[in-house]
């Protein structure tokens, strides 16, 4: 097939253009910029399309787009070698051809982005009303699940302590211990200047019980089970499960989130425990290697000095921490629309969400106990 | 074309050209034999319909055509390629002479309905902007959408325009064969119907193949040439659908004189 060719030739009778070649989508390419070059003036205008060998929907338009521009220079088209087929298929083609081009980007003015800035602030208030009506929703089938022990899924709920709990056993096991072990390195190189070697106990159980133990905990719950649930809830959002819930009379709060809420609140206190725990080996190791502190002077010196309340915090912040992760997984997911890339954005949005809201409450809880002198 | 095959036709003498020559394929997934010892040739500038019972590999047939599935045995050519074993870069280059519209439109979600009709011509060719904007669109209201649905997201779409949206995008490069998987499936008998009339029409103006997998009686009746009957593992006939109620099979019998093929004859006849 040769190369598609567009050729002007003026003679009495007017222009005459003519066309050659293989017209077809894959080789416009080579033709697109002559075509569009070609100015076509009032007066008679012939198309000779003798020459073309191959014409598709793409060399129709070229065609199609040229006859349009010269009829509206006033021009009178004529058609010269044009057979019964590539007659039917201009034809086709200037009929489909959209009156009104698509718009092409818009352009970004100042009220735009103003209007944006507004929708967005808008958007972020509706978005917490929303979450905090969800999360009032959760409170209620949960308070009903308390008086209607019966009605909670007990199959759910087990299997999704087994995922959320069980298998994020040595994750959060290896992360204490880790802690535990910077934690006393660290602390023994500044504490050694000041000849105070033996305060690492303290150091390592005040700061590992009353804050990282829990707060990294639940970082790590919030980035491996919020996500999950974000994911899993949301994809089943995308198949219209959620829907067919409903119409079967199944309340979704009932069935998928409060097992999953349920799991967090039984399995995040004893994720932070276990944390606690690897903490406290690891940084009563490091001390005994690093500094000589032996086992049982740890032990001694934990339990003479670091009080039951320090343990007792960090406690007490997990289920708040573990109904924040789940209620803000859970909503994320319902808000899921339509497509596979909504699934991601939300997934990505709980995660960050999530371990934001956890960090925050950390700060409040902190300034609520420091008040209360505790 | 060098390499496709030309046959002559005992009742009508006319020549005519295999697109897709598929020959002895078998297709097994573990223990369970799909297709044993296939095939099927479809002519260049018909639209075969391919019907069959549940499960008896109508998609897996389509599938295995357009190299989503390979085959456990056969051979497959299609334009004169061997698209099985064939060198890779045969392959690819007629990778652009087909268009394939899947059952759920399978559009690509992040991008808008134009963005997914230019999609393949940003890939294969080296047109202006403007210009693959300028056929997208076309491609758009070739397929019956209304412009406004360019710059929406196909989550936004119903299930009938994300089905006409997905034809736009197989026809993007204005492709010889057109794979069709259930194109009239969950559309209502007026949507069925024009989507029908739609790929006629343009199979007459483009001069399209088209290869549909369907089980709507109408559209086997408004605009199938031939069509082949899946059955038994293979082909089991193949012809105009007016042969087909002369074949002596029970599932052909049942699904050819059944209430419901009288009832789309009688409306295939008035058209």
């Amino acid at each position: 097939m040769t190369r598609p060719n567009i050729h002007s030739d003026h003679d009495a009778n007017g222009v005459c253009l003519r066309i050659s070649g293989a017209l077809l989508t894959q080789s416009l390419e080579a033709v697109e910029q002559a075509f569009t070059q070609v100015k076509p003036q009032g007066g008679n205008v012939t198309l000779d399309l003798s020459g073309v060998e191959a014409l598709d929907t793409g060399g129709a338009w070229l065609i199609a787009d040229l006859a349009q521009r010269a009829r509206a220079a006033g021009a009178q088209i004529s058609y010269e070698g044009l057979s019964p087929a590539y007659s039917a298929l201009l034809k086709t083609v200037a009929q489909s051809i959209p009156d009104e081009p698509v718009a092409v980007s818009e352009r970004r003015s100042f009220a735009d982005w103003v209007a944006r800035v507004g929708a967005r602030t808008v958007g972020a208030w509706n978005d917490t009303l929303s979450m905090l009506g969800f999360l009032g929703l959760t409170l209620h089938r949960l308070a009903r699940t308390i008086v209607m022990p019966w009605r909670l899924r007990k199959a759910a709920l087990v299997s999704q302590m087994e995922e959320v709990g069980f298998k994020a056993i040595p994750i959060v096991a290896l992360m204490g211990f880790l802690i535990g072990v910077v934690l006393a390195f660290q602390g023994a190189t500044q504490l050694k200047q000041f000849g105070a070697e033996i305060f690492v106990v303290e150091l390592i159980s005040i700061s590992v019980l009353r804050e990282l133990g829990i707060l990294l905990t639940a970082i790590i719950v919030a980035g491996r089970s919020g996500s999950a649930f974000t994911a899993s809830i949301g994809s089943m959002k995308v198949q219209e499960e959620i829907d067919a819930m409903r119409t079967l009379g199944l309340d979704p709060i009932e069935v998928l989130v409060i097992p999953r809420v349920v799991a967090l609140l039984i399995m995040l206190p004893i994720l932070g425990f276990i944390a606690d725990i690897a903490a406290l080996i690891g940084g009563g190791l490091m001390s005994w290697i690093d500094l000589g502190v032996s086992p049982g002077m740890f032990a001694t010196r934990l339990k003479e000095n670091t009080g039951i309340w320090q343990f007792a915090i960090g406690m007490i912040k997990a289920p708040f921490f573990a109904l924040v992760i789940g209620v803000i997984a859970c909503w994320q997911a319902m808000q899921v629309k339509g497509s596979a890339q909504s699934v991601g954005q939300r997934t990505t949005a709980s995660v960050v969400q999530s371990i934001f809201m956890v960090i925050a409450l950390d700060a409040l809880f902190s300034i609520f106990f420091s008040v209360l002198e505790i | 074309m060098d390499g496709t095959v030309l046959e002559q036709t005992s009742d009508t003498g006319v020549q005519r050209e295999a697109v897709i020559r598929v020959r002895n394929l078998t297709n097994r997934f573990g223990p369970q034999v799909v297709h044993d010892d296939l095939n099927l040739d479809v002519w260049r500038g018909e639209v075969l319909g391919i019907v069959g019972g549940s499960g008896t590999g109508k998609s897996v047939l389509l599938r295995t055509i357009v190299g989503l599935n390979k085959p456990a045995a056969g051979s497959i050519e299609v334009l004169g390629v061997d698209v099985l074993n064939g060198p890779e870069q045969e392959r690819r280059r007629i990778e652009k002479h087909w268009g394939v519209a899947f059952q759920d439109g399978a559009l690509f979600s992040s991008l808008t309905v134009l963005q997914n009709v230019i999609a393949p011509l940003r890939e294969h060719t080296g047109i202006s902007e403007n210009l693959m904007r300028a056929l997208g669109s076309l491609k758009i209201s070739l397929v019956g959408l209304p412009q406004l649905s360019c710059g929406k997201f196909p989550s936004e779409l119903s299930g009938g325009m994300r089905k006409r949206a997905a034809l736009a995008r197989a026809l993007a490069l204005d492709p010889e064969i057109v794979f069709l998987d259930e194109p009239t499936a969950g559309l209502d008998p007026i949507g069925a119907a024009a989507y029908d009339e739609l790929i006629g029409e343009l199979q007459h103006a483009l001069g399209l193949t088209v290869f549909m997998v369907t089980h709507d009686l109408d559209s086997l009746y408004a605009i199938c040439d031939r069509i082949a009957v899946l059955a038994e593992k293979r082909v089991l006939v193949e012809g105009p659908i007016e042969e087909m109620t002369k074949v002596d099979h029970p599932w052909v019998q049942e699904y050819f004189t059944g209430p419901r093929a009288r009832a789309a004859q009688e409306k295939g006849q008035d058209r």
